[in-house]
């Protein structure tokens, strides 16, 4: 059987963005996409009725937009990275600013630092127009070998 | 909307009516299995589609994230006489280990300080022990997040 990890490489040596998406149930339950672009990758969460957390304005789920940015960031270090080894999340930091409405959501990544062991990525969502942020975040990748299977931290 | 008290029944019924009318956590099947002052227990059934990694079977942090932001929500919520719509402010997460594939996963949220303008939660998720978790969180809520009047059913995303 082969492993997530070799799929992953096929999807990038593709260019294939959605094949990419579609390995993981959960991406493509809330409905997330992403194409590579001049200024690198752009995330998108199409608007969703079933991922609303607030009806009455109404807001996509705070925890749809923390999973939509997470998901994001793996995809970023997965499409940059020379390695084979699959990063897994050690902390994930979120602080939200403005309701994310009933539209479109998009992400941008910036990788801040990679290390042997270690990424730290930011993560930048908004609507609309880029400065009309709805939400920031911060999170640690872990880049194990495959044989550190057990545990993240 | 008039105080509801911290009758138990009463407060588990309208906790668990909650989770029932938000989307997203109706889509995720999120139910509230324990209610105490202050405190949420909610659970997130193992499903097919919350998968993160198909060759391990395990949930998506993602997934996790929803749970402990709603559990999170809802523990400021039961925490007030009269309860408010709230809205997260920010929320971290640190992923001690991961969990075990196909298994449900709970949360425990607590609201352990709520000040005039915001509250303050910490939370765990386990699948067996709160003793053990595999996740553990904290984050800060507004209170009073939607003053046009329409409270507990105004909550914020």
């Amino acid at each position: 059987m082969k492993e997530l990890i070799d799929l992953v490489l096929e999807a990038r040596a593709a260019g294939d963005c959605q094949r990419l998406v579609d390995l993981v149930p959960y991406a493509r339950l809330i409905g997330m996409d992403f194409s590579a672009t001049k200024q690198g990758l752009l995330f998108r969460l199409p608007f969703r009725q079933e991922n609303v957390g607030n009806y009455l304005l109404p807001a996509i789920h705070g925890g749809v937009v923390a999973a939509f940015m997470e998901h994001s960031a793996l995809l970023q270090i997965l499409w940059n990275m020379e390695s084979t080894i699959l990063p897994k999340v050690v902390d994930f930091s979120i602080d939200y600013l403005r309701p994310a409405r009933a539209e479109t959501t998009y992400a941008n990544c910036s990788v801040i630092r990679q290390g042997q062991r270690i990424a730290n990525v930011a993560v930048s969502a908004w609507q609309g127009e880029p400065d009309r942020v709805v939400a920031t975040a911060r999170m640690h990748f872990l880049l194990s070998r495959p044989e550190e299977e057990t545990g993240a931290a | 909307m008039s105080s509801i008290g911290f009758d138990p029944a009463a407060r588990l019924a309208a906790a668990q009516a909650f989770f029932k009318v938000i989307p997203h956590s109706a889509t995720l099947g999120l139910e509230v299995v324990a209610c105490e002052p202050g405190v949420i227990i909610a659970r997130l059934p193992y499903k097919p589609e919350l998968v993160g990694n198909p060759y391990t079977g395990r949930i998506h942090g993602g997934a996790v994230m929803t749970l402990v932001d709603q559990a999170s929500g809802a523990a400021v919520v039961h925490s007030l006489d009269v309860p408010e719509s709230v809205a997260t402010l920010d929320l971290r997460v640190d992923h001690l280990r991961p969990p075990e594939a196909g298994r449900d996963v709970f949360a425990r949220a607590e609201c352990y300080r709520i000040a005039r303008e915001i509250a303050f939660v910490r939370c765990v998720c386990y699948q067996d022990d709160p003793a053990d978790p595999f996740v553990s969180s904290m984050s800060t809520f507004m209170r009073n997040s939607n003053r046009r009047g329409s409270m507990l059913k105004g909550r914020n995303a």
